[in-house]
């Protein structure tokens, strides 16, 4: 006999996207279900840094949904700050010649018309900032608003807090829509749960779960190494990158990029991370890419090199195409809702994701325009990476 | 029972080394935290938070519990690090590193 169980919404995915869906969801008035084949925080969430970066992103709506997101994660830090390691330390942004640091700048005058907090520091004052920086760099960019949280607590403590009914260890083995196409709830290995919203927050396998519901969403992995070192006492006070991390993430190359962000953590370690790669699934260790990690790591912190890695460790960034998020309703499948492909980002764009989706469960009018997040939109123009 | 014995073990000759500046036999080949144990220490690492004591957990190099400061170098896996002859072994407080 199966369990049949009825709710309003169930979510797909108990990473740090799921975890804040849920969590606006029951805050809007909604009976949730959260549902993970693995635990919660056990895919992509729980293999990456907790970056909560604006200065990374350019701008447009990837940058407005990050200025959402930082402004939800201060709030939210306010009831769960200590239990997540919610540290709003700020990003320095480092480069080493003058055209790196005109550039950089040019870069931080258009992120400012967008609303984003961005002190340029000279050469000389960058040691103020952060005394064990190698000596020499041309200048930098200081971003108040960039912080960090520990995402594989943040995701288990915001779930837990949600109110929303968690189901780990329950997979998802169809998607159940009526004879019009209207989805109507889920199959699982433990019976079905129905419900007029699914809204897919599987990360690196939303695409998996898309086909489920006969639909196409090409989220395609690629590849990040983090490395780990000895704990220390705070020795990096930011999160500090070389400007060129920012060409490394918009990058389309298959080929490996690394340039590193290092950052100190509140257990003690110092996380060195990430490359990126497009290699599919493949989670076999690259000492090529943690190689790359160290030598860019000690070339911003050479005390780096007399410290210990104790290990690495691998996740798989869920990217689109045109490397945005898919968020919002997807009309090809009424009652499925997408919150997924935010590839290196997921951790910092969660809440404001957790946020638009439930106002578009309640019929609300979207706090951002949800058009460039469209699900559907690599039907058409072409951005097909297959 | 004798673990020597029942694996007819027959290893060179013991050296010394110091664990918090008191001397310790140790075996050619051991490491640093069968040495330990041999001499009846099972804990030589204070956790960063509480100060909890800490000593062998898993064994093979995986945990990183048992991280121990040998010859001034903090954060060794003593269930790794094989033993030479007049190691200086201290016990490791927090990261190692001097901090509180």
């Amino acid at each position: 006999m199966t369990k049949r169980l009825t709710c309003d919404v169930v979510v797909v995915g108990a990473g740090m996207v799921g975890a804040a869906c849920a969590w606006y969801a029951v805050r809007a008035g909604l009976d949730v279900r959260l549902v993970d084949r693995g635990p919660v925080s056990g895919g992509t969430t729980g293999a990456g840094e907790g970056n909560l970066l604006v200065s990374d992103k350019e701008p447009g709506p990837e940058l407005e949904l990050a200025l959402l997101s930082a402004r939800l994660w201060a709030e939210l830090a306010r009831e769960h700050g200590a239990a997540i390691e919610y540290e709003p330390k700020g990003g320095l942004v480092v480069a080493s010649t003058a055209p790196a640091l005109d550039a950089l700048r040019d870069f931080a005058a258009g992120q400012r018309d967008a609303g984003v907090t961005a002190v340029p520091v000279d050469g000389g004052r960058l040691a103020e900032l952060e005394p064990r920086l190698a000596p020499g760099m041309a200048g930098g960019v200081h971003y108040p608003q960039d912080a960090q949280v520990m995402p594989a607590l943040a995701a288990a403590h915001l779930a837990r807090a949600s109110g929303a009914a968690l189901h780990p260890g329950q997979a998802v083995t169809g998607v159940l829509r009526t004879a019009d196409g209207t989805v109507y709830g889920v199959r699982t290995d433990r019976g079905e749960i129905h419900a007029p919203a699914v809204v897919n927050a599987a990360g690196t396998w939303g695409g998996d779960l898309a086909a489920l519901a006969g639909v196409r969403l090409p989220v395609l992995p690629r590849r990040g190494f983090v490395l780990v070192t000895e704990p220390l006492p705070r020795m990096v006070r930011h999160k500090v990158y070389a400007a060129d991390y920012v060409a490394d993430v918009a990058s389309d190359s298959a080929a490996l990029r690394s340039s590193p962000v290092v950052e100190g953590t509140a257990a003690g370690p110092v996380l060195i991370g990430a490359t990126r790669e497009r290699v599919g699934f493949d989670r076999s260790l690259s000492l090529d890419a943690v190689r790359a990690l160290a030598a860019g790591a000690v070339g911003l912190f050479p005390f780096l090199e007399r410290v210990r890695a104790l290990r690495t460790y691998a996740g798989f960034r869920p990217y689109l195409p045109d490397h945005l998020p898919a968020i919002g309703p997807d009309p090809r499948a009424p009652g499925l809702f997408h919150a997924c492909g935010h590839e290196g980002a997921g951790i910092g764009l969660a809440p404001g994701t957790g946020r638009l989706i439930a106002q578009a469960l309640t019929g609300k009018a979207p706090e951002l325009d949800l058009t460039p997040f469209r699900p559907e939109r690599f039907d058409t123009d072409g951005g097909d990476a297959r | 029972m004798n673990p020597l014995k029942s694996a007819r073990a027959r290893p060179g000759e013991t050296c010394t080394v110091s664990f918090d500046g008191r001397p310790l036999p140790a075996l050619p080949g051991q490491t640093v935290a069968a040495a330990l144990w041999a001499a009846g220490v099972t804990a030589w690492r204070s956790t960063r938070g509480t100060g909890e004591p800490r000593g062998v957990f898993c064994g093979i190099g995986v945990c990183f519990d048992c991280l121990v400061t040998v010859n001034g170098r903090p954060n060794q896996r003593a269930c790794l690090v094989p033993v030479r002859p007049g190691d200086v072994i201290r016990t490791q407080e927090g990261t190692g590193h001097g901090d509180d």
